[in-house]
């Protein structure tokens, strides 16, 4: 940070209007070999047929016409209404609660218990929660029994799904979220939380009328990374089809349903346009958050 | 209204229902982490006859780990190591190229500023086999599919990371501060090695922990590009041997290669050294995400 050992080097001017674009360069050849080019791949896989003649939006109502699809869609949909409104609401009172705690200790302690979880994800916490569920092994097997059944089978029934996998995602996801609003919070100048208790608000409105509104950016970056993740849903249903002994096909989710039809049906056009599908809802739910939260403020 | 009794009875009563909120989070978080490292020291008999939260013994956690190895003639080993190397090539890509990227988004100006946030924005929410699948088809192309580049490329692109870091440097670095390091002559790359990623070791250290977690526990991607048994990471192997546990596959019946306690081992094994990484940069991250330069 020394000042003089920067001067010594001077001013490097003539690069100087594209240093930005320096800056950038590593991070632009992976987005456009990584996201932008196969991106663009799977729009044109998408509008085309095996031939590579245009197709217009045959491969769109080919695979909505799959009677897989709708029910497919009706999975990923209530998994993510139940986890994005339970993971949002939940990580929000926790991570205030614990802020306000005047105990150090128990701060510390209980973000770090939060936390651990998220250790495990993908098919690790899938296997563990395999186990959670199985009544005949599982130390809540009460809990489970009277929840969702008496074995393994009748508890991983297609119609609990969306619960499980919504308590499997809060189990891994949620405490690294809260770590994130509580370091959030942190950042909040103790003036304006002053100034708050000074004009009579209590815990409850600051947190509603103060705190919250600070941690927009936040909450919105937290809603996009989770509904981008959830409409992702694949190695949870992949492994509990697997479990399940065939109760449930390996064709719940949207994703699954894309995985079939590139490697089982050798279907790239149909799998990429379910693939489409899944990017128009995410964009259209993203768009709304940024809109909301003014994510593109340069300040 | 202050000194209204009920007011104390109701802040009593507040607190106390807080207090079981906690503990309740505390024991659904806990629990089935405390029966992980439980069941892994059972016998095959112990975890079904046994109360589900009582130790088993060194004995049968040593048969279990002997078991484990000896699993596809000790294929968890070779899974194991494919997931280092796998994860840490691809944490330092994404270090490299990631940070810089997100500082120069957040406070520099240069032109297809806002378009490459927007982009960034779009990748991050494509579906993983919108991606997979064509960059499976691209890398096949350049022969590189069931060779170790075809995960470790792919996953040093880090959107997430970058953004991250866009919104650390603009929301937690003041735009003065550098903008007097420059007037004081500093270059934009000094600058930046000078003055900004000292301040922003905390996004450095958080950037390259979520990438190593996604990383270490990405299964998509491999589950794709390697075909091969010798190649997979140890997410994907983990399947391979659930489809050999009886729970979980009657078919396998009595002569199971892999027995329930075996496969909590795998389980813990495979998490280790995230929760390693976990225990250990824990301090760091808890205490520094936003502890940056504007200490208010």
């Amino acid at each position: 940070m020394s000042v003089s050992a920067a001067h010594a080097r001077g001013r490097s001017g003539p690069w100087r209007p594209a240093a930005g674009h320096v800056f950038v360069s590593g991070y632009v050849v992976l987005l456009i070999t990584f996201g932008v080019a196969p991106t663009v791949y799977a729009l044109y896989l998408a509008f085309t047929d095996g031939d590579g003649r245009f197709a217009g939006i045959a491969n769109f109502i080919r695979t909505a016409q799959d009677y897989r699809f709708l029910s497919a869609v009706g999975h990923v949909a209530t998994y993510l209404v139940l986890w994005l409104v339970t993971l949002t609401v939940l990580v929000l009172v926790l991570a205030l609660v614990v802020h306000r705690l005047t105990s150090r200790w128990s701060r510390a302690a209980l973000r770090f218990v939060y936390y651990v979880p998220g250790a495990l994800a993908g098919a690790s916490s899938v296997l563990l929660w395999l186990f959670m569920l199985d009544p005949s092994v599982s130390p809540v097997d009460g809990l489970v029994r009277s929840l969702w059944g008496g074995t393994l089978v009748q508890v991983i029934a297609p119609g609990h799904l969306p619960w499980i996998f919504t308590v499997i995602a809060f189990w891994t996801g949620a405490g690294g979220w809260i770590v994130v609003m509580y370091g959030a919070l942190n950042s909040i100048p103790h003036t304006v939380i002053e100034a708050a208790k000074v004009d009579g608000a209590g815990p409850v409105k600051t947190a509603w009328r103060v705190q919250l509104p600070m941690l927009r950016k936040w909450i919105v970056y937290m809603l996009i990374l989770s509904l981008a993740a959830g409409t992702q849903l694949f190695v949870e249903p992949q492994l509990v089809s697997q479990a399940s002994f065939g109760v449930v096909g390996t064709d719940y989710s949207l994703n699954q349903l894309a995985y079939l039809y590139a490697f089982d049906q050798n279907d790239f056009n149909g799998s990429a346009a379910i693939a489409m599908d899944l990017l128009i809802v995410a964009l259209c739910c993203a768009g709304l958050f940024v809109a909301k939260g003014g994510l593109f403020d340069a300040d | 209204m202050r000194t209204d009794p009920t007011a104390g009875v109701a802040r009593v009563v507040g607190r106390g229902l807080i207090t079981v909120l906690l503990l309740a989070f505390a024991l659904f978080f806990v629990l089935p982490m405390v029966w992980l490292l439980l069941t892994s020291t059972k016998s095959p008999a112990d975890l079904i006859h046994g109360n589900p939260l009582s130790p088993g013994s060194i004995g049968s956690l040593v048969t279990n780990w002997q078991h484990l190895m000896s699993f596809q003639d000790g294929a968890v080993l070779t899974w194991m190591t494919n997931s280092v190397v796998y994860s840490a090539l691809s944490v330092a890509l994404t270090l490299l190229v990631g940070i810089p990227a997100g500082y120069a988004m957040a406070l520099m100006r240069f032109k297809g500023r806002r378009l490459l946030l927007i982009v960034t924005l779009v990748v991050m929410l494509m579906p993983a086999t919108a991606l997979v699948l064509p960059i499976f088809l691209e890398l096949s192309y350049l022969g590189l599919v069931n060779k170790m580049a075809s995960v470790v490329l792919p996953m040093s692109f880090f959107p997430f990371g970058v953004y991250l870091t866009y919104i650390y440097f603009s929301t937690s670095v003041p735009g003065e501060l550098l903008d007097a390091a420059r007037l004081d002559g500093c270059s934009e790359s000094a600058t930046f090695f000078r003055v900004a990623l000292p301040l922003a070791k905390p996004v450095v250290a958080l950037v390259a922990f979520f990438s190593f977690v996604n990383n270490w526990n990405n299964f998509f991607l491999p589950y794709v590009m390697l075909p091969n048994s010798g190649n997979y990471p140890m997410q994907v192997g983990l399947t391979q041997m659930l489809a050999a546990t009886p729970t979980f596959n009657p078919v396998v019946g009595a002569n199971a290669e892999v027995q329930p306690p075996e496969l909590v081992l795998a389980t813990l094994v495979s998490i280790a050294p995230v929760l390693l990484v976990f225990l250990f940069s824990q301090r760091f991250l808890v205490a520094g995400l936003t502890a940056g330069a504007t200490k208010g």
